[in-house]
């Protein structure tokens, strides 16, 4: 666990020297504030109700799936494998688990920060609403969300391990997430054993009508953490798997 | 400390290192030569715990490398061939970040003795992506000096070295090849003659040759070439020697110049001497040429090939 935290906190430093990240972090809060300035515009005009924290969430969320995640996943083990430093950690007593691992811990603190800066949004909103929202509605919305992003880096770290290039690696990141956010559209006015596996495998039902409404399920909580762990196991597994091929 | 058993490494249908036997002990300094695609870097990979052999076993630092990884990864230090850095990370940054991975206790201290050891330091604060390919190499070698290792592995360690840093390199190994075990691939026979104890030719993943350089040279021609100048155009002296017993061959390069090859054991010179000063020539020039690493590897490796060519005919 020890060799998780040092790869992490490599990791967690290599975002802050890399464009991508600061890239990232713009694009994010910078289309957060242009959704949040004409929300507040849509209120005072009286064209919208109230400016709603669960909106704000939602589009956010629907963001960082389709560009956010695999951006900041993208390169964590291909990149290794491209330059050949792979080679280095793993003849170090450095276990696949806990390269993946780290991996992972140090992109989930990346991200995590930036979503933690966003909440400023709700916050300034707050200060001017009158009756306030709810803040602790509020603060499991993004308890959700941070699961959320822990499943999603999940995934992508695993597909980063399958290839060495990066840009196959972003495209079926994004083909599994966003295949994942739309799994359960085409039976959603159905019923039956199909509808209900495709509806309970989908992200989305997981967070809208529980975490966002201020809700939480153990469901939803054990939903999102083995997917978490379902991918990082598979992904030790692919990096294991140069012993036997 | 290092015992390999009849290592077999397959990619798929290319045999890459067939059926491998070697060892090497504390305080050697062993070569590995071979053309490229010879199955240097495969085996150093195995060695190093990085990939499994396909048979046979690698016990390195007493440890099995299949089943005991993490126990021979603790103890070898490891420079890869490519040597991949982190480019986006000072000298400094890197080799801390190493250190932390394999836990050694006071690193910041152990980051700066080998920095002063590969002569570095003064690089410390340089990003490891903008320093030139010798200094690059150094870096790789610190890294794997960390943690003092009982064995280390190199490939290709004087690769892009210019001739003072091989010199320093050499010193170097030299100190560490006395307490622990060294193994370092090249193609430059030089290296292998000058710091090796051992040298191990191998040529299409199998050992074509394994000894000290200097016995290598003797056993492999089998003997040994004497070159020999008389004055004049020496007529007549070609059929004499070949009277001689104990020579091998006798060939004319020029009026008066002549290359013999004698069989190997027995020091052919007095009786050349004798010869050629009874016979009444005049003798210019006697001396004996030792077949260098360079002309047994070429011979060694073209063997090699020509079978491969012969069986697949």
């Amino acid at each position: 666990m020890r060799n998780a935290w040092t790869i992490a906190k490599r990791e967690f430093n290599m975002y802050f020297v890399s464009p991508v990240a600061y890239a990232v972090a713009f694009m994010l809060l910078i289309v957060l504030s242009f959704i949040f300035v004409s929300m507040m515009g849509a209120a005072v005009s009286g064209l919208g109700g109230a400016p709603d924290p669960v909106q704000l969430l939602g589009v956010f969320s629907t963001l960082l799936l389709l560009f956010m995640t695999s951006l900041v996943t993208m390169r964590l083990v291909s990149e290794e494998q491209r330059s050949g430093t792979i080679e280095l950690l793993l003849t170090a007593p450095l276990q696949e688990w806990e390269l993946i691992v780290g991996k992972w811990l140090g992109a989930v603190a990346f991200l995590g920060l930036l979503v933690i800066i966003t909440s400023i949004y709700p916050l300034i909103l707050n200060a001017y609403m009158e009756p306030s929202f709810d803040k602790s509605a509020l603060a499991v919305g993004y308890a959700g969300l941070l699961l959320m992003i822990g499943a999603m880096l999940a995934i992508g770290v695993f597909v980063s391990t399958l290839f060495s290039n990066q840009i196959a690696v972003f495209a079926a990141t994004e083909a599994i997430m966003i295949g994942l956010w739309l799994i359960s559209s085409p039976t959603q006015n159905d019923s039956g054993t199909l509808a209900s596996i495709l509806n309970y495998l989908d992200f989305s039902s997981h967070l809208y009508d529980t975490f966002f409404r201020g809700v939480v399920k153990v469901t939803d909580i054990v939903y999102f953490v083995s997917f978490t762990v379902f991918f990082l196991f598979l992904g030790t597994r692919v990096l294991e798997s140069r012993r036997w091929r | 400390m290092i015992q390999v058993e009849s290592l077999t490494k397959r990619y798929g249908e290319r045999t890459a290192v067939n059926n491998l036997t070697f060892h090497a002990d504390k305080g050697e300094i062993v070569g590995f030569l071979g053309p490229n695609g010879a199955g240097k870097t495969t085996t150093m990979r195995i060695l190093t715990g990085y990939m499994p052999p396909s048979s046979g076993t690698a016990v390195v630092a007493g440890y099995d490398t299949l089943t005991q990884s993490l126990d021979v990864r603790r103890r070898v230090g490891y420079l890869p061939e490519s040597v991949p850095l982190y480019t986006e990370m000072t000298v400094v940054q890197y080799l801390d970040f190493m250190a932390e991975l394999r836990q050694i206790p006071n690193r910041q201290d152990r980051v700066d003795d080998v920095m002063e050891i590969v002569n570095i330091a003064s690089r410390a604060e340089s990003y490891v992506g903008n320093l030139s390919k010798g200094l690059r190499q150094r870096v790789g070698l610190a890294q794997a000096l960390l943690h003092k290792p009982e064995v280390l592995i190199l490939d290709e360690p004087m690769d892009g070295l210019d001739p003072q840093q091989q010199i320093d390199v050499k010193n170097l190994l030299r100190e560490i090849g006395k307490d622990q075990t060294v193994m370092l691939s090249t193609h430059i026979l030089a290296h292998a003659q000058e710091l090796c104890n051992r040298v191990i030719i191998i040529n299409g993943g199998q050992i074509v040759a394994e000894d000290a350089p200097e016995r290598l040279s003797s056993r492999i021609a089998g003997g040994s070439r004497v070159q020999l100048t008389v004055a004049g155009d020496g007529t007549g002296l070609q059929e004499a020697l070949q009277q001689l017993p104990g020579l091998t061959a006798v060939r004319v390069i020029t009026d008066g110049q002549f290359e013999i090859e004698t069989a190997p054991g027995k020091d052919a010179r007095p009786a050349i001497a004798h010869l050629v000063v009874t016979g009444g020539w005049q003798l210019l020039e006697l001396h004996q040429e030792k077949l260098s690493l360079e002309e047994i590897f070429i011979q060694l490796t073209k063997d090699e090939a020509s079978n491969v060519k012969k069986a697949e005919a």
